[in-house]
């Protein structure tokens, strides 16, 4: 008993580990797998074009992707082809990653992010545009307007295809 | 079959047919070797060098002939220096060939090397990712990254419309020339072709529309990369997203068989819509092809006028109702009255009509089947029979067509009559205007088309080289159409060509026979159930005590109709759109398009072939069989009605022809060639393999007594010297309201028009682009000029279901329309 109360008085003297979120936040491991933006050009581009092999390499079937077609007049992202829906259901996400790895173009990616509530279901299905990042500055938002004949390449040219 | 010869492939032996290719042979042998330009339905021309494989003959010893033999007894074989390309060199005895050495792989890996130093590698967003034969080769055997500069690549175009309905993709192309020999050979629409050479080599057309073929789609399919894309699916899903269903085309008798793709859209609410129709193997009807108005043309089901609610008439209008009450309301109204005709289109199923029919008949009414051509009985007892397969006519057979354009009526058998005709059968074309299938007949009979009775006869007595042609004949088979006959007329047409094909003793053979080129995909499947043309509807309608209607729009298409049908006490209309029968009905039954529910069709050479729900009905709408048999339930008439293949059931136990029938026996399949659908893909292109149901041909019925002598029917002669003889013609892109929600063929349908010979058209002094006002009593009609040099003079063609109320060919007096002035 004497060895128990020992025990007592000794953590009362310790420093507290308890954080008092959310007003301070523990900060999260470097490879820490959150919440998903969907990343933009400088230009505000939209980098996603539709492709739904994200969605295709997601295990539990979290994402949906609907894609249609960009004009000059109306454009989303470079090339010819854009997400019209992207939704994701973060209910169904494990926070594999493996839709940021299949990404052609670096436009899903998983953030540090981890405070996702929702009070209905519904909620938690991330729309695209709950999911896109904001316009960056000097971008215009999308769609936008643009020069016929400049963005004719849907995935920018890499140099070098392995870095 | 021929001689076989015996090879070995990979150390497998296996014989096969003399003078098959190697490619098919291993194919035959379960042994895949890869090919680009090569498509088992088209020649091999061995432009890509993809199939490149090491080949061993024996050696021969030249004094004996006989083959030398090794010192354990097997024969010498001798390996040639290079490659040879599997898809040019046909297989011969004692071969010895080796697809898996390190040879061969690396010349693969080489030349996937080669085509991709220019291909764009976009595979995220083009369409054919997924199910690219460009991309599973080069999985399979390329070399997985490349020694070439990118910056070295060619940029092309990758946006260039090919017409409104094919996108071409430049940069994906690796110029296989599938799509240019699919055009120039199979297609005869040379409209597409290559231009320039070496790297700057690229595929143009240079028609006016771009890409101008019916057949345009299928390059789509048969192209091994995403260069040739549609219009309607563009980025519409990736293909492992959608949910394949098996189908049948719904625009004309050829029934040729599809595959609905299925996925859920967003823009729809959330509802599983169909994304692209794509073709389905059945070598005895479509083999792996279908017309643009087959692939394009279902966008009618999810039109968003069609009815979705029952309607029922008070107090003069029509007012939303519910199914119960206008169920109660269409029973009332029926059993009131005697004298029920119902009239139906040929858009119904076997089953719909089955139904239909037990029920007017139980009320001892009578069943019309919505047409202006006759002969189905005749299609049932002198009709193809058995296995009967198009694709077994060649030398030493017939074919006769007669009254009919079949490349704008039936697209499907026009290719299969032209491949007949290829492969050495005598084609006859008889009618009363040049056609596009005439390029292949043997002999051409050109009548006034008041005379073509008379001619059909002198086939019949006559010493014409065309007679003797068809009594020489093997097999005879008879595709006849309807084109300026009337309906009296065209019941004799069949009835002198049944006797002909009794007459030259090919009656009996199961590849010969009578084939209607019907204007709907059921029309035969009418016929066959027990309903018939009626040649004064006008006046049955009128004096009908109730007249039930179902997918048919008498009203819409003729004001003669429409007023008798105002006449008729009672009417219920069953339709997928408020027509104009359905707003002159009293009671409008909103029923399921052939995409939302399950059924059967027969076509024109009466193959039975079902068809799947491939998207959830629209709510509250209800097949047409279903809504029948509750009629009937409320008028106590017991019916199935709660499954379609309950019905056909039933249906197979009334019916001799269809005995022994059910929907499992439609849905058997056999393995068919070419192999298509596997995981290679670079066979039949990206055509589904068929393992929903290949369908089923019905039995022909006995010819009972002796053919009766045909009616003696006259073609009223013209009543005056300027008369002009007014035909309704078949445009494949016509105005129907199948095909108008089909927004992408908008451009190509035909317009109300008038198309006239340069020399009626000087008579009446109009030129093109003038109106003509055409009356006949009181009807009369004011329309653009066409002068087209192929038009027959006295004769002025309009197309069908354009807007112009012809049903059948009339004389007319024929004015210049004096322009109004313009206020
Ligand atoms: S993180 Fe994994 S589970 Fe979540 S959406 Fe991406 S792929 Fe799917
Ligand atoms: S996020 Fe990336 S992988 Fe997903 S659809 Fe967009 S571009 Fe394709
Ligand atoms: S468009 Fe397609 S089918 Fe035509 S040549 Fe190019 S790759 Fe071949
Ligand atoms: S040929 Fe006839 S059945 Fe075949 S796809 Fe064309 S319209 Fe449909
Ligand atoms: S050369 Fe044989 S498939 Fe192209």
């Amino acid at each position: 008993m004497l060895k128990g109360l020992l025990e007592t008085l000794r953590s009362m003297t310790e420093k507290p580990v308890t954080i008092q979120y959310p007003e301070v936040k523990r900060p999260v491991r470097a490879r820490f797998r959150g919440r998903h933006i969907l990343r933009r050009y400088e230009n505000g581009l939209e980098r996603c074009i539709g492709c739904a092999l994200c969605a295709a390499a997601c295990p539990s079937d979290a994402i949906f992707v609907e894609a249609a077609e960009n004009t000059d007049d109306e454009r989303y992202s470079p090339g010819e082809r854009y997400a019209r829906v992207y939704e994701i259901n973060m209910l169904r996400c494990i926070f594999c990653g493996f839709c940021e790895d299949a990404c052609p173009t670096e436009a899903i990616v998983l953030t540090d992010n981890y405070e996702l509530t929702f009070t209905d279901r519904h909620h938690s299905i991330y729309t695209k545009e709950m999911l896109l990042e904001p316009v960056p500055e000097g971008g215009k938002p999308t769609p936008q307007k643009v020069e016929p004949g400049v963005y004719t390449r849907a995935i920018p040219i890499m140099q070098d295809p392995t870095d | 079959m021929g001689k076989m010869v015996t090879l070995t492939i990979d150390g497998q032996v296996i014989s096969v047919p003399q003078g098959m290719l190697i490619v098919d042979a291993a194919k035959k042998a379960g042994i895949d070797i890869p090919v680009f330009c090569y498509h088992p339905k088209m020649e091999p021309v061995g432009m890509c060098r993809m199939c490149l494989v090491e080949v061993g003959r024996p050696v021969i010893d030249r004094t004996t002939g006989q083959p030398i033999l090794e010192a354990d007894g097997t024969p010498k074989i001798q390996f040639g220096p290079k490659l040879e390309t599997a898809c040019t060199t046909p297989v011969s005895e004692g071969m010895v060939v080796r697809t898996q050495t390190q040879v061969v792989a690396e010349a693969r890996r080489g030349i996937i090397e080669f085509l991709l130093t220019s291909h764009p590698l976009d595979c995220p967003i083009c369409d054919k990712g997924g199910e690219c034969p460009l991309q599973n080769l080069t999985m399979a055997y390329g070399p997985g990254e490349s020694r070439f500069q990118y910056e070295d690549k060619m940029h092309l175009a990758k946006h260039v419309p090919l017409g409104e309905l094919i996108y071409l993709d430049r940069e994906r192309c690796i110029l296989c020339g599938r799509c240019v020999r699919f055009q120039s050979n199979v297609a005869d629409d040379p409209v597409i072709a290559f231009s320039q050479r070496g790297r700057a080599l690229q595929i143009v057309t240079f028609s006016e529309p771009g890409f101008d073929s019916y057949f345009s789609g299928n390059t789509t399919d048969i192209c091994p990369v995403g260069a040739l894309t549609t219009a309607d699916f563009r980025f519409g899903a990736r293909p492992w997203e959608m949910i394949p269903t098996a189908s049948i085309c719904p625009h004309c008798p050829v029934g040729c068989n599809l595959t609905l793709n299925v996925r859920r859209e967003a823009a729809a609410g959330g509802r599983e819509v169909i994304k692209r129709v794509m073709p389905r193997q059945n070598e005895w009807v479509n083999e792996i092809w279908i017309c643009d108005k087959g692939r394009f043309g279902y966008h009618y089901t999810e039109s968003p006028e069609r009815l979705r609610q029952p309607l029922v008439r008070k107090n003069g209008r029509l007012e939303p109702a519910t199914w119960e009450e206008a169920l109660a309301f269409a029973a009332e109204g029926l059993r009131e009255r005697s004298g029920v005709v119902a009239l139906a289109g040929g858009r119904l199923s076997n089953e719909d009509f089955f139904n239909l029919y037990q029920v007017v008949t139980a009320r001892q009414g009578r069943a019309v089947l919505y047409s202006t051509m006759a002969g189905g009985d005749y299609v049932q007892r002198y009709g193809l029979s058995g296995d009967a397969n198009l694709a077994g006519l060649g030398k030493g057979d017939a074919v006769l067509v007669v009254a009919t354009d079949l490349h704008e009526e039936a697209p499907l058998w026009w290719l299969r009559v032209k491949q007949a005709a290829e492969r050495g059968a005598t084609l006859i074309v008889a009618n009363a205007r040049p056609t596009k299938l005439e390029r292949y007949a043997a002999h051409v009979i050109r009548y006034a088309y008041s005379e073509v009775l008379e001619k059909v006869q002198s086939l019949l007595a006559g010493e014409s080289p065309e007679a003797q042609a068809l009594a020489k004949a093997t097999n005879l088979v008879i595709f006849f159409g309807q084109e300026g006959l009337s309906l009296e007329a065209s019941e004799a047409l069949a009835t002198m060509l049944a006797r002909l094909l009794v007459q030259n003793g090919q009656a009996e053979r199961p590849l010969s026979g009578l084939v209607a080129v019907w204007p709907h995909a059921n029309t035969q499947g009418g016929w066959e159930i027990g309903f018939r043309p009626d040649p004064d509807l006008a006046h049955t309608l009128a004096t009908a005590g109730a007249v039930w209607v179902a997918a048919a729009d008498p009203a819409g298409d003729d004001p003669i109709l429409a007023q008798a049908l105002e006449k008729a006490g009672f009417v219920i209309v069953q339709d997928l759109f408020l027509t104009e029968t359905a707003r002159r009905a009293d009671v409008v039954f909103p029923v399921q398009a052939f995409t939302e529910r399950e059924g059967t069709w027969t076509s024109g050479e009466r193959r039975v072939q079902r068809f799947y729900p491939a998207v959830p009905e629209l709510e509250n709408t209800r097949p047409d069989f279903m809504i029948v048999a509750q009629v009937a339930d409320h008028l106590g008439i017991p019916l199935v009605g709660r499954s379609a293949s309950r019905v056909f059931d039933e249906l197979a136990r009334a019916l001799p022809a269809f005995a022994g029938l059910s929907y499992t026996r439609l849905a058997e399949v056999v393995e068919q060639w070419p192999l298509v659908g596997r995981g290679d893909l670079y066979y039949g292109g990206t055509v589904y393999e068929n393992t929903q149901g290949l369908g089923v041909r019905l039995a022909r019925m006995s010819a009972g007594a002796e053919l009766s002598e045909w009616p003696a029917v006259e073609i009223a002669p013209a009543p005056a010297d300027d008369a002009l003889y007014l035909v309704p013609v078949v445009r494949l892109y016509d105005q129907g309201q199948t095909l108008v929600p089909s927004h992408l063929l908008q451009q190509r349908m035909a317009r109300a028009a008038l198309y006239l010979a340069p020399a009626t058209a000087a008579q009446l002094g109009v030129q093109t682009g003038e109106r003509v006002e055409v009356s006949a009593g009181e009807w009369a009609e004011t329309l653009t000029v066409y002068v087209d040099a192929n038009v027959p003079v006295k004769a002025g063609l309009v197309p069908r279901s354009t807007g112009v109320p012809l049903r059948q060919p009339l004389w007319v007096r024929a004015q210049r329309a004096v322009l109004e002035p313009q206020p």
